[in-house]
């Protein structure tokens, strides 16, 4: 009897009836999606018996031979540096914040980050979109990345001491935020594009790259949720400021950290995005930060604070990637994948509450 | 005496013009349980934040162990050795039972990695379960946020830190106001466990019957000022005459004086 219960004081709880996770839910509305891509790709008759998900060529290659792993690949692809993005506002949120200032500080960090990952020569010669002489020219990659990273690290301090010490609403302040980077990004060059970076600068968005980076900081960043000590703390400021602040935690310090973390996630994708682009612009990024908010709400997080989690955050990305390329699977345009994704956020949320009553 | 725990002298608390607690002498003994009983806004809740350092006092000495403390907060106040489960409970809905009972305090692993060290659940996961042990307290599953638990439960989580950490006091603000009977019945078990442990206890509580059950004396607040302290193990006092104290209609000599004002 005491062996399978984690129940004390005479009450015995059977193990095997936890609480079904929430990232099951999700898990099983993203499967369900899917299925209905794949009937719609055999219903609809300018389709013609297409399959969303599996291989119909009969080109089994290997594991994944069964499945179309150029869509699976573009999927992810598609909400990669997004993804990114969204691993540090689920922090935010977690903490009962909210973090607007995503998406321009992606185009800021672009562009100063790619000012200095810029190559000298283009064909033999100059680069003709050069910002600087030729001493930042040709940097090692380590340099531009250690600038964009610091700038990103810089913007969030400034938005955790707003809010932490100055007691400004995160709406408020990353807000004014949102406006300051976006003018920080059309003043960087004034207005021009970046472009032609060093061999090692376009490495780092080449290719699969944004997957890999999504996935490995996906993977620290749930570790670090469930297992630190920071995690914890994330947890308890947003689920009740006062009683953390009463449990001796530095609520203001940690809040600081939290949007640091978060603002630097937001440059890192800034440097993947430019780099996959092989030029930053400033108008790079929009809309970035609501898609990054929508995929951590997709996922479960709780606006008021003290629940979500990375997995549930990669879980919404993959919800968005497959009604993106689903949509473009069935050869609707995107005006109809906007209404769809807003309908599914609202449908996450009221889906939510509905399950969060029924359980108390 | 040297087994004097805590001893407030001329403990003074004003908000503004309100006058909330005025030059309380209280003296606290080793392994003796108090109460301290009055009407609503007597002064009780405030007299407790003075000595936790939740809020900092307008005047007045608080010596604890025999040496006078300044608290800053409430962590330095628990970090001497005071354990206070407050009247609005500080606890984290979302956290489950043993990230509540360590909140703060966790026990870690891997400290070199600063704020990203890891959390050692197991060993916090063994002291939850045994400092619940020795409360008694019925929860189904520790692993459950706490969100969805009864007010008893709550609050049994709230007393069970008291019981997970040995502390030199521990002080409840009305734990089992808003608790049912069964709920009521589990906190005050809690409570004769840590007499029988030794450990000295200040109970805010309305409810006669429980502080007639419980405690060695009576402290009894009215309008911010102390007007009783009774010792009801030894002295014939009666709920009828408590009651009394707290409305009003009497109040001990030595206090009328400054009570007359
Ligand atoms: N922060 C505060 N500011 C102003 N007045 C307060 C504050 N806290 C308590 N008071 C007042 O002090 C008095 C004592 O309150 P309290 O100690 O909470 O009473 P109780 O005995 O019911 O616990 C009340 O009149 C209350 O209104
Ligand atoms: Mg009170």
């Amino acid at each position: 009897m005491t062996d399978n219960s984690d129940g004390i004081g005479g009450l015995t709880f059977d193990k095997s009836k936890r609480t079904w996770p929430n990232e099951m839910n999700i898990f099983l509305a993203l499967v369900i999606i899917v299925v209905i891509f794949e009937i719609l790709g055999q219903l609809l008759p300018h389709m013609r018996g297409q399959s969303f998900l599996f291989d119909t060529k009969d080109r089994f290659d290997g594991m994944f031979g069964l499945f179309n792993v150029a869509r699976l690949q573009i999927i992810i692809l598609q909400v990669a540096i997004i993804g990114i993005i969204a691993l540090g506002v689920t922090q935010v949120i977690i903490t009962a914040g909210i973090d607007l200032s995503s998406g321009p500080l992606v185009a800021a960090t672009a562009m100063v980050a790619m000012s200095f990952g810029q190559t000298e020569l283009v064909n033999g010669n100059p680069n003709p979109k050069a910002l600087f002489g030729t001493w930042a020219m040709d940097l090692p990659v380590i340099v531009p990345v250690v600038i964009g990273l610091s700038f990103g690290a810089m913007i969030g301090a400034i938005n955790g001491t707003f809010i932490a010490y100055l007691r400004i609403p995160p709406f408020i302040a990353t807000l004014g935020m949102f406006l300051i980077c976006r003018g920080i990004a059309l003043w960087w060059s004034s207005g021009n594009p970046i472009s032609f970076p060093t061999d090692s600068y376009a490495f780092i968005g080449s290719g699969m790259m944004p997957v890999v980076w999504f996935i490995l900081l996906a993977v620290l960043f749930h570790i670090i949720m469930t297992r630190t000590l920071y995690g914890k703390h994330t947890y308890a400021i947003g689920s009740n400021e006062d009683a953390a602040r009463m449990s001796g935690i530095n609520v203001r310090r940690h809040k600081i950290t939290v949007y640091m973390i978060a603002s630097m996630l937001a440059a890192f994708a800034g440097i993947v995005l430019s780099s996959k682009a092989s030029t930053a612009q400033a108008g790079m990024g929009e809309f970035y930060e609501l898609f990054a908010i929508a995929m951590a709400v997709i996922g479960g997080i709780s606006l008021t604070g003290g629940r979500g989690s990375i997995i549930g955050t990669v879980l919404g990305a993959m919800v968005l990637g497959v009604i993106r390329s689903g949509f473009t699977f069935i050869k609707l345009d995107g005006s109809y994948q906007l209404m769809a994704m807003g309908s599914i956020i609202i449908a996450a949320v009221v889906l939510d509450q509905y399950r969060q009553k029924s359980r108390t | 005496m040297s087994d004097i725990i805590l001893e407030t002298k001329g403990l003074t608390k004003h908000y503004g013009g309100v006058h909330a607690l005025n030059d309380a002498n209280v003296v606290l003994r080793d392994g003796e349980h108090i109460a301290v009983m009055g009407d609503n806004g007597a002064g009780k809740s405030t007299f407790v934040r003075q000595i936790t350092g939740v809020e900092q006092r307008t005047s007045g000495q608080i010596f604890f162990g025999g040496k006078e403390v300044n608290f800053a907060g409430p962590i330095d106040a628990r970090e001497a050795g005071i354990e206070t489960v407050f009247q609005t409970l500080a606890l984290a809905d979302e956290l489950n039972v043993p990230d509540n009972l360590f909140l703060g305090r966790e026990i870690t692993r891997f400290d070199w990695l600063g704020p990203f060290r890891f959390l050692d659940y197991k060993a916090m996961h063994e002291a939850t379960m045994a400092g619940l042990e020795k409360t008694a307290v019925k929860i189904p599953n520790v692993k459950n946020s706490i969100r969805n638990m009864s007010g008893g439960q709550r609050q049994c989580v709230a007393i069970a830190r008291t019981a997970t950490f040995a502390s030199k006091l521990t002080i409840m603000d009305e734990p089992t106001a808003a608790l049912g009977v069964q709920e009521t019945a589990q906190v005050e078990n809690i409570i004769r466990t840590l007499k029988a442990q030794g450990q000295p206890l200040i109970l805010v509580s309305h409810n006669m019957r429980q502080v007639f059950d419980l405690v060695d004396r009576v402290i009894v607040f009215r309008r911010g000022r102390i007007c009783a302290d009774l010792d009801i193990k030894n002295e014939d006092v009666s709920g009828e005459d408590v009651v009394a104290y707290i409305t009003g209609a009497k109040t001990q000599p030595q206090f009328e004086d400054e009570n007359a004002a």
